[in-house]
């Protein structure tokens, strides 16, 4: 029973990886930026929501209704400027600049909210809640919801990118930018577009990280970023729904992990990511039509 | 050096295209040494030459796609040099690029509705490009990587024609085709051309461009050898103009296939 337990604990948390990693792939799979400040912007959203929280008084759920665009509207901007600088020059120079980014930022946090970590919405019945199954199967609330939100994101940015204007703009500028300028579509907008959508996922991961566990400065680099690209390449990159099946897997091999020993949560999770890069490098999901 | 000055051109009115002295530079490469050209509307203007003479360079130039050092594109009256590609585009110049670059994981209807984003008004719909081909509308839903490369050529053609331009830019529509099937693609010309537009087309093909161009200018290492309507150039002409013969020096056999 305490291996079925294992492996529910492990699905639901994928959900959780799901939003981390989703955004990063986009962003790779359009405009070829990895963004290694994509963590970090994470635990910015989940500082805005805390912020947020304390000044509006709105409830805790709902602060991502305030989030999620400020968040948006960040990624469509540092995309037009900074990303898009970058990107002009090299797509190597973007892993520099996204580098320098994400150390300003959590040096910035360090300096204004000092290094505690800090909660989101801790006391709420949905993110201590937990209903059994059976005497050893405990779920919690919070990570039923955050998973049915993942599907939920990935279900949206999927028809998005499938029966929108944007969204096919979108697809048609990462298949061949300079067709899609000869079709008048300005790139560096539609880049903006696709960084707002990743920027916004990533907010909803943050809030969420910080309900289910703690956020502190460092949080988005030696968490969030990183699961992020375990469930990435897992899944296969460029492959939306591939970073839940990342996700999950990521979530139930730390979860088998600490079964066998409470320590090996991590380690287990990384092994199973080298596995899939020596054995299947390409992922376990992979994207239709290359052409 | 044939000079302009071929009076029967409607050259009244304003031209709808006026290159003037374009100067690009591929690194230290000089790959167009001073081009000038006028296309009036209607018109079918072919730019014929040799690989490396400069052809696609010029026909980039104009979409945008090239900065050139000097010189200026001029649309319709309004100077377009320092414009982005999709700003002309959307201004009605439309070209359809060199090896097609069609948008490999859209369907043939995604790529017909990328094309049709930024459509000024005009007679180009979907659903008329559908009406002109009807395979298309039955392999709607087909990545393009399906299609034979004269289909994926016709898709690219239909791509630009949504966005109603107003001048079309035709980038080696024969490359790497059937001679049958370039037959067939020219063919569509001129129910093009009926709903108004202009073509520009770059052609390697001379004897294809001989038959549908209404003016023809040849260029030779970035240079413009020959100028003037099909009807008034000789074979020999073009041979000499082609390849920078000594020009007009024999009269005697043709080239081959590209009597006018």
């Amino acid at each position: 029973m305490a291996w079925v337990n294992a492996i529910i604990q492990g699905v639901l948390t994928g959900g959780l990886y799901a939003l981390f990693a989703c955004g990063l792939s986009l962003m790779f799979g359009v405009m070829k930026v990895v963004n290694l400040a994509h963590g970090d912007l994470a635990v910015v959203a989940g500082y805005i929501a805390i912020g947020v929280i304390a000044v509006t008084h709105i409830p805790v759920l709902w602060s991502f209704l305030i989030v999620v665009p400020v968040m948006a509207l960040l990624g469509y901007v540092l995309q037009r400027t900074v990303i898009q600088s970058a990107l002009d020059r090299s797509v190597l120079t973007t892993l520099m600049v996204t580098f320098g980014l994400s150390v300003v930022i959590e040096n910035g946090l360090l300096q204004f909210f000092t290094a505690n970590s800090r909660a989101i919405g801790s006391g709420l019945p949905l993110v201590s809640g937990s209903f059994r199954l059976g005497s050893q199967i405990q779920i919690g609330y919070l990570l039923v919801v955050v998973f049915a939100v993942a599907v939920v994101v990935l279900l949206g940015l999927q028809y998005f990118l499938s029966a929108s204007r944007y969204g096919r703009l979108i697809r048609a500028v990462a298949d061949d930018r300079e067709a899609a300028q000869l079709a008048g579509a300005d790139y560096r907008h539609v880049f903006g577009i696709a960084a707002a959508l990743a920027f916004g996922t990533v907010a909803l991961g943050g809030i969420a990280y910080g309900m289910y566990s703690q956020l502190s400065p460092t949080t988005g680099t030696d968490t969030i970023l990183l699961f992020a690209f375990a469930a990435v390449v897992i899944g296969g990159l460029g492959s939306l729904w591939g970073t839940l099946v990342g996700g999950v897997v990521l979530g139930v091999a730390q979860q088998i992990g600490a079964q066998i020993n409470i320590s090996d949560e991590l380690l287990a999770g990384f092994i199973v990511f080298l596995a899939v890069l020596v054995l299947r490098p390409q992922g376990l999901i992979t994207r239709r039509a290359q052409s | 050096m044939t000079g302009p000055g071929n009076g029967e051109r409607a050259e009244t009115g304003t031209p709808l295209l006026e290159v003037s002295d374009l100067v690009v530079h591929h690194g230290q490469l000089r790959a167009l040494d001073g081009i000038s050209l006028r296309v009036f509307p209607g018109e079918v203007y072919a730019i014929i030459g040799a690989n490396g003479a400069g052809k696609s360079t010029l026909l980039r130039t104009i979409a945008g796609l090239h900065h050139p050092t000097a010189g200026s594109v001029r649309f319709d009256g309004r100077d377009v040099t320092g414009l982005r590609p999709e700003r002309r585009a959307r201004q009605g110049i439309l070209m359809v690029p060199e090896g097609r670059r069609l948008f490999g994981s859209l369907s043939v209807d995604e790529n017909l509705q990328v094309g049709a984003s930024y459509a000024r008004p005009g007679p180009w719909t979907i659903e008329r490009v559908y009406e002109m081909f009807g395979w298309m509308r039955e392999r709607r839903n087909q990545l393009t990587a399906q299609l034979s490369g004269g289909e994926q050529q016709t898709v690219a053609i239909g791509r630009a024609l949504v966005a109603n331009p107003r001048m079309l830019l035709l980038d080696e529509l024969s490359l790497g085709l059937a001679p049958v099937v370039v037959q067939r693609i020219y063919g569509m010309l001129p129910e093009i051309l009926a709903t108004g537009l202009t073509v520009l087309l770059v052609e390697q093909d001379v004897s294809q461009a001989l038959r549908v161009a209404s003016h023809l200018q040849c260029l030779l290492e970035g240079r413009t050898t020959l100028e003037g309507r099909p009807a008034d150039v000789t074979a020999d002409q073009v041979e000499a103009a082609y390849f920078g013969l000594a020009p007009a020096a024999s009269t005697g056999q043709a080239g081959e296939g590209s009597e006018p």
